[in-house]
């Protein structure tokens, strides 16, 4: 531990102490590596199969997810609706299937804009000390606003849309991203190898760009797997709440929380959804960590 | 932060607040009614607020001068009257033994100042105040209503049973001004609110009043005596409606104020408990536009809005498929009270997607997207917006919906500005039964343009029948200027009906002798042991 | 130490105000009024200005965020828009339920979860290990409300061994208390018992490599002794760091968890209130849990220190 103090959080802290550089790896033997063990090879299929129903959802025998029939709200399983109906009359079947392509958005679209920021601003904090001061207290800050609350009043200043959903489950993450990569950017710049580089004259992004963030992929691709699986559960907890996407798009977040109230007369309304959302969790999660095993060199020796 | 900054006031605010009672479930030698009620009582003034939670309290706490009986009728409750043969001079005269819950009391100085903050805030009170010409106080139980033409809205404005309803507050009390709500909790209803158990948001607490000297009628309705049989009521609030069956079917509470309809299953059959329906409480629904924006400033789209909607979706996705707790009503004062109609019953409650397209191409519509607000936070509302928008764009409309927590739809609603600087096309809510059938204090019909309800509809030929109606008391003339004004609502489209709906209680067994009545009152149940 | 102390607590400050800004902004930005909350729909305009103005919400925006902060530092937190009741009698009422619940279910969870993680460390590769690392994965997937009905289902409506729901201060027993404790905590624990038992396991895993393990093992210690003494010991940093994690990541189910068991505390105060826009009552519940989230990481790295000698301040 370095006596500069980190408010901890959960994903930097799973992470191995990435303190020797490392070589650049390649990443078709980083997939091979990953998919030499079973786990991950299951995860890696149950998440394929998952990405393709939702790429193929319109081809999978499903209707239009959005459309309402209330006089056959909740009917049990049929040959028409396979999986029943839903409180407004809607295939379940066809909103599990849409679903798929919410829930992947919100889980990928949360880690692509934690990431993009993330990673700015803690390239920018562990570079540039004068930057370190002021956004650093900011994120501070933000990291010390429990994030489900945040969320619940983003979500209320903008209105429940898809955008301001991903929006409000981001912002959290963000500090945490930027933590992290600026602890692993401050350890980095005192390696010889780098002192050196500075010394010889390296301009500023090639410096960043060739030394500094290479050495941030490793982790980032870790904690990019535990954001996608946490954004997809708050996600399913804003709309529990009252604060999630809107009810007409299918989500397994919010076909959850609509079918809570039945989950004593037809407990199928949330199994199924939550079934979705565990496998992705779980495979995503497995993923990552069979991703981190195989990315510390350390802890993969002695296993 | 800096107390909880000192460790031994951190611990004393530890202990402090794992020791405060919280509310108490258990059993006890007196008889005590749990109730979960439709919504949690977080403030006290019910005379600002329209929220049906406060006017529940308000019955608790509070008693008004008149009630209404079963028929709907006007009686004495605190108070009995005279008319003056003119038909202008109304004298009402306090019972004897009337007290506030601290001991002194009631006075008729305290009535007309409490009926004067009431008619500030309420449709109702507002009417009658605008053709009052003054109040005479004639001695500590007397006081004298003057008219300046006849009118029979002093029996009606006094009896008023829900919105706001006219309840009785000591004269200082009354004299806070509507800006500021009260703080007093201090009233002379049957029940005295516990202030050392009410936590806002989690519950309140009510006991007997010992010192309430009943009237000697049998309760019927709100009228007649309101004879308290149980030592306690305790009003608790459950978020999670499974969460409140549940503990209702383990007998941990005594009843459920609105259980939600696709529940009912669960306790069919069940011998320790009974449903118990409010025929007065119905709750209409209806759909407002706005008058003042594009496309809906055009009658021709309005209509065509009236035709695209269909009561029996909006009914079936609230109350169940086909369920009987569920009415299609074309009237626009519903069908269970004073005034129902069946003025172009079709065309209100069926969709006409053809006909409906058919008139916005007649009118030119453009295309331009209906702005329409979801409230998703209330459980008779989550399912207006879907249902609306999709009988909209069936009908050839282009719909964005919006989906807000309801105090997203309370502020919205309230701008004027275009959709693009946060104005609105269209939104739904509910009324109950009680309010909907009073043409005069019913929000949904009032049509002054910038001073009507939102949406802002005007014309004026409903204003002067609404005050022609107040001054009417003969109940035939009423009755027909109510269906007037019915068919001057549709035909503008100051708001579409879209059913109607009943709210169901269910409650343990043991519980007895409910009041059917316009608000769920507590006096004269009993809980057998 | 004491120098460490009292700098760390001096850095709090910007935090906190940061904070402060960022729930006021996002808070006052949003749409909502809580004069049109309170006064209902057929309140003229007149008598809305009068109520925004009794609220103080009438004055510019600047002016009124300077005004609450001086106020907070004065110890002042304000009245309730809605309920009108001084806001520190609200927060004192919900605090208990809230903190019983989290305290309880820290506890659970750390007594699960270290035997949990240092037996499948212990049996690393083996199919307990592999079962307590798939069923905490599943721990993370499956939301909170899902397996606090089910507990309901199971524990309450069908054996009947708790009850449904409701919350009783300590004041009116113990077994009262306790015994509605039970479920909202074993739902609310299950994320934190697979994230505490992942975090033992890998640390302990990582310890078992030492030059000092394999020297206690070569003076014969037993296995159980080399796990608990050395093991456990020498990987208790992250632990305690992840233990105070979880204390900090509690609020979000707590929210839900409040809810479903109809416990009346804290979380249940700040979502009822971002629905009613009483700005008071979320501003200073909001501050308050990030206040004790900075105290908490303080006190983790007190700990540090107490647990690894190496550490000096």
């Amino acid at each position: 531990m370095t006596s500069d103090t980190e408010p901890a959080s959960a994903p930097t802290l799973a992470l191995p102490d990435l303190d020797s550089p490392k070589e650049r790896r390649d990443p078709l033997k980083l997939l091979r590596d990953t998919l030499s063990s079973w786990p991950a090879r299951i995860s890696a299929l149950v998440l394929g199969l998952i990405v393709l129903m939702a790429i193929c959802a319109p081809w999978l025998g499903t209707v239009d997810p959005v459309t309402i029939n209330p006089s056959l709200r909740l009917k049990p399983p049929s040959p028409e609706h396979w999986l029943g109906t839903d409180t407004f009359g809607r295939d379940v079947y066809s909103r599990i299937v849409y679903g798929a392509r919410i829930s992947l958005v919100v889980g990928a679209g949360t880690v692509i804009v934690s990431l993009l920021f993330g990673v700015f601003f803690g390239v920018l904090t562990g570079y540039f000390r004068w930057a370190d001061l002021i956004v650093m207290r900011f994120m501070d800050g933000l990291m010390a606003i429990p994030g489900i609350l945040l969320a619940i009043a983003l979500v209320a200043i903008s209105g429940a849309t898809l955008t301001t959903v991903l929006i409000a489950i981001s912002i959290p993450e963000i500090p945490r991203v930027a933590r992290m990569v600026r602890s692993v950017i401050l350890g980095v710049k005192a390696e010889p190898y780098v002192e050196a580089a500075s010394v010889l004259g390296t301009g500023v992004w090639k410096m960043v760009w060739r030394h500094l963030l290479p050495n941030t992929v490793a982790p980032l691709l870790v904690q990019g797997t535990y954001i996608f699986a946490a954004a997809i559960m708050t996600e399913a907890i804003l709309s529990f709440l009252g604060a999630g996407i809107p009810p007409e798009t299918p989500s397994w977040g919010n076909m959850m929380a609509d079918g809570r109230v039945y989950f004593q007369l037809k407990p199928e309304l949330i199994l199924f959804p939550g079934l979705m959302v565990s496998l992705t969790v779980l495979s995503v999660n497995m993923l990552g960590d069979v991703l981190r095993d195989r990315l510390d060199p350390r802890m993969a020796k002695r296993l | 932060m800096l107390a909880l900054g000192n460790p031994s006031t951190l611990v004393k605010a530890t202990v402090l607040s794992l020791c405060l009672g919280s509310i108490s479930f258990a059993a006890q030698a007196e008889t005590t009614i749990t109730a979960v009620m439709h919504a949690p009582l977080r403030a006290v003034d019910p005379v600002i607020s329209t929220a049906y939670i406060l006017r529940n309290y308000g019955y608790m706490v509070y008693d008004t001068l008149l009630a209404r009986d079963s028929a709907g009728k006007p009686q004495p409750q605190m108070a009995s009257w005279t008319v003056s043969d003119d038909g202008k001079t109304y004298t009402f005269t306090l019972r004897d033994g009337l007290k506030w819950h601290d001991g002194t009391p009631v006075k008729a100085e305290d009535a007309v100042a409490s009926l004067k903050r009431w008619s500030q805030v309420d449709k109702t009170g507002q009417v009658m105040a605008k053709l009052l010409e003054r109040y005479d106080i004639t001695d500590d139980k007397t006081f004298v209503m003057t008219f300046k033409e006849p009118t029979g809205i002093a029996l009606i404005a006094l009896s008023k049973p829900s919105g706001v309803a006219p309840f009785m507050f000591p004269k200082a009390v009354a004299e806070t001004p509507v800006g500021q709500p009260i703080t007093s909790t201090i009233g002379s209803g049957p029940f005295k609110f516990v202030a050392a158990d009410y936590k806002p948001g989690v519950g309140a607490t009510f006991v007997k009043n010992t010192d309430y000297v009943p009237r000697s009628e049998p309760a019927d309705g709100l009228s007649g005596g309101k004879v308290v049989k149980v030592d306690k009521v305790v009003w608790t609030t459950m978020p999670d409606p499974m969460t409140a069956m549940n503990a209702l079917m383990s007998g941990e509470i005594d009843m459920v104020e609105q259980a939600p309809h696709d529940l009912l299953p669960l306790v069919d059959g069940n011998p320790d408990l009974q449903t118990i329906v409010f025929p007065k409480q119905v709750n209409q629904n209806l759909v407002r536009m706005n008058f003042t924006l594009p496309p809906f400033d055009n009658p021709k789209i309005r209509q065509a809005a009236l035709l695209a909607l269909d009561q029996q979706q909006m009914l079936d996705a609230q109350v169940g498929a086909g369920s009987k707790y569920g009415k299609v009503c074309a009237s626009v004062f519903g069908c269970t009270g004073l005034y129902p109609s069946t003025y172009r019953a079709d065309d209100i409650i069926k969709a006409h997607p053809a006909e409906a397209k058919a008139l916005l191409k007649e009118a030119g519509y453009d295309g331009k997207p209906i702005l329409l607000m979801h409230a998703t936070d209330l459980a008779s509302l989550a399912p207006q917006g879907p249902v609306i928008a999709q009988n909209l764009r069936d009908a050839g409309f282009n719909v964005d919906m919006v989906s807000m927590d309801w105090a997203s739809v309370v502020a919205r609603r309230a701008n004027k500005q275009p959709v693009a600087e946060g104005g609105w096309n269209m939104f739904s809510t509910t009324n109950v039964g009680p309010d909907v059938g009073d043409p005069i204090g019913f929000i949904g019909v009032a049509a002054g343009g910038s001073s009507a309800w939102f949406g802002w509809p005007d014309v004026p030929e409903i204003e002067t029948l609404r005050l022609d109606m107040a001054k009417a008391s003969d109940p035939a003339k009423q009755k027909e200027i109510a269906e007037q004004i019915d068919h001057l609502v549709i035909d503008n489209g100051v708001m579409i009906p879209m059913g109607e709906f009943q709210q169901v209680m269910v409650a343990s067994s043991k519980l007895k002798g409910e009041i059917s009545a316009e608000a769920p009152v507590f006096w004269n149940v009993e809980k057998a042991k | 130490m004491l120098t460490f102390v009292v700098k760390r607590i001096l850095s709090a400050v910007p935090v906190l105000i940061m904070v402060a800004i960022i729930v006021f902004l996002v808070l006052r930005l949003s749409p909502g009024d809580p004069a049109l909350m309170i006064a209902g729909p057929s309140a003229t305009e007149d008598q809305l200005q009068a109520l925004r103005e009794s609220m103080g919400l009438t004055k510019p925006l600047l002016q009124q965020l300077f005004l609450w902060i001086g106020q907070i530092l004065s110890g002042d937190f304000g009245v309730s828009l809605i309920s009108g009741k001084p806001v520190t009698e609200l927060i004192l009422d919900r605090f208990g339920p809230t903190l019983a619940l989290s305290l309880s279910t820290i506890v659970l969870a750390v007594a699960v979860a270290i035997p949990l993680g240092v037996l499948a460390a212990w049996q690393q590769g083996k199919w307990i290990d592999r079962l307590v690392m798939a069923g905490s994965v599943l721990g993370f997937s499956v939301p909170v409300f899902i397996v606090g009905y089910i507990l309901i289902l199971i524990f309450a409506r069908g054996l009947g061994w708790f009850p449904v729901q409701g919350y009783k201060p300590l004041s009116d027993g113990f077994g009262p208390f306790a015994v509605r404790l039970v479920l909202p905590s074993v739902a609310l624990s299950f994320p934190y018992i697979a994230l505490i038992a992942r975090i033992v396991r890998t640390n302990v895993i990582e310890v078992m490599g030492e030059d000092y393990i394999r020297t206690a093992r070569a003076k014969g210690l037993t296995e159980g002794g080399v796990l608990m003494d050395h093991a456990l010991g020498n990987a208790a940093v992250p632990i305690v760091t992840i233990i105070g994690v979880s204390i900090a990541m509690l609020i979000g189910g707590v929210v839900v968890t409040e809810s479903v068991f109809n416990i009346p505390g804290l979380g249940r105060l700040v979502l009822e209130s971002v629905l009613a826009r009483d700005y008071t009552v979320i501003q200073t519940v909001i501050l308050l849990f990030s206040t004790i989230y900075v105290f908490i990481n303080l006190a983790v790295d007190l700990l540090y220190g107490l647990f690894d000698p190496r550490i000096r301040y």
